[in-house]
């Protein structure tokens, strides 16, 4: 079978309020189903590697075929936990040592 | 070469000097090299001028752009002959079929907007790119309502551009991305505006050229028409005098 190819993007908060990680987590995962439903946010293998509440950071896990998709849906996430926020990519990598480089 | 990525539909509030500069730091910060800031048509060149002054501070490029919203052809000329030469980015909000004609055929027209809710009244169909690609006009395409609706009107919309983009592709007009936007949270890194151009179909090649190098080159080519050794297209007063 053939290996599924990753990608991991590290991300930063701009918010008002301060998220916590579940919260923010049901963000990302609304923005995608959004935009591509039930069965594009399943081709996703979306996870959360990481999330620093302070830093307002957060690593996120994705396929690289769906990296497109995960890019458009989290610009367009306008809210998290009920105040106005914006997710901005900071890199993208192949893996977590690259990324934190 | 570096991309250098412009916004050229920052809407802000001229009158609110704090708030500008902080929106300026923060659109440097996001990337963007070049923006331009819509003034009314009576707006003076002080006003400009201080707007450049704040943005310069702040690290980017600054045009100054005009939105004429023209109810008929006559208008349109009129405003686009009084205007032209006042400022360096003009776009015609395209509100009724005459106008989006007149204004995808005049050479002195940058930008062709339509009404973002009113579907019946986006013109941009295969008549109109005919006539835009031989002029030179540009397709704006504003991400703003795509981040703030949701639901059947969003869905719409995204259908539209996909339309849109696809027949501009096919006539060779230029797409330009742009913000439109007013409040600082709605603000986007350049290559995420283009990643949200893949939802209307544009590629990240486009949508990369979308951002920087279409929205420049209408900078580029004005601030050359507007300065003032400019006689026409390749032509330029290199030396004037006695000792010529």
């Amino acid at each position: 079978m053939k290996r599924v190819k990753r990608r991991y993007l590290a991300l930063k908060l701009n918010s008002n309020g301060i998220p916590r990680k579940k919260e923010f987590i049901d963000a990302v995962w609304g923005a995608v189903t959004k935009l591509y439903g039930e069965y594009g946010a399943s081709l996703t293998s979306l996870s959360i590697i990481d999330y620093d509440v302070e830093a307002k950071t957060a690593v996120l896990r994705t396929s690289l075929a769906t990296l497109d998709l995960v890019r458009a849906s989290l610009a367009s996430i306008t809210s998290v936990a009920g105040s106005e926020a914006a997710v901005h990519i900071l890199a993208v990598s192949g893996t977590i040592k690259a990324l934190q480089k | 070469m570096k991309r250098v990525f412009a916004d050229l539909h920052l809407c802000l509030n001229v009158k609110d000097v704090s708030a500008t500069l902080q929106m300026f730091k923060k659109v440097a910060g996001l990337g963007y090299g070049l923006v331009a800031v819509p003034f009314v048509p009576e707006a003076r060149a002080e006003e400009v001028t201080k707007l450049r002054t704040a943005c310069k501070e702040a690290g980017m490029d600054f045009a100054s752009r005009v939105d004429l919203r023209p109810r008929t052809q006559n208008e349109l000329m009129y405003q686009v002959r009084r205007l032209r030469r006042k400022f360096e980015v003009l776009c015609v909000a395209c509100e009724n079929k005459a106008v989006a004609r007149q204004a995808a055929k005049d050479r002195r027209v940058d930008l062709l907007s339509f009404p973002l809710l009113d579907f019946r009244r986006r013109f941009f169909d295969k008549a109109e790119a005919e006539l835009a690609s031989n002029s030179l006009a540009a397709l704006e395409v504003d991400v703003k309502p795509l981040l703030v609706l949701s639901g059947p009107v969003r869905i719409r919309l995204l259908s539209s551009l996909r339309r849109e983009v696809a027949i501009a592709k096919k006539f060779h007009v230029p797409i330009v991305i742009s913000s439109g936007v007013t409040k600082e949270l709605l603000l986007r890194k350049p290559r995420e505006m283009a990643a949200l151009s893949f939802l209307f179909g544009l590629d990240e090649g486009s949508a990369l050229e979308a951002v920087s190098q279409n929205a420049n080159s209408i900078v580029n080519r004005n601030r050359d028409k507007l300065s003032a050794g400019y006689v026409a297209p390749g032509i330029r007063v290199v030396k004037e005098g006695r000792d010529c």
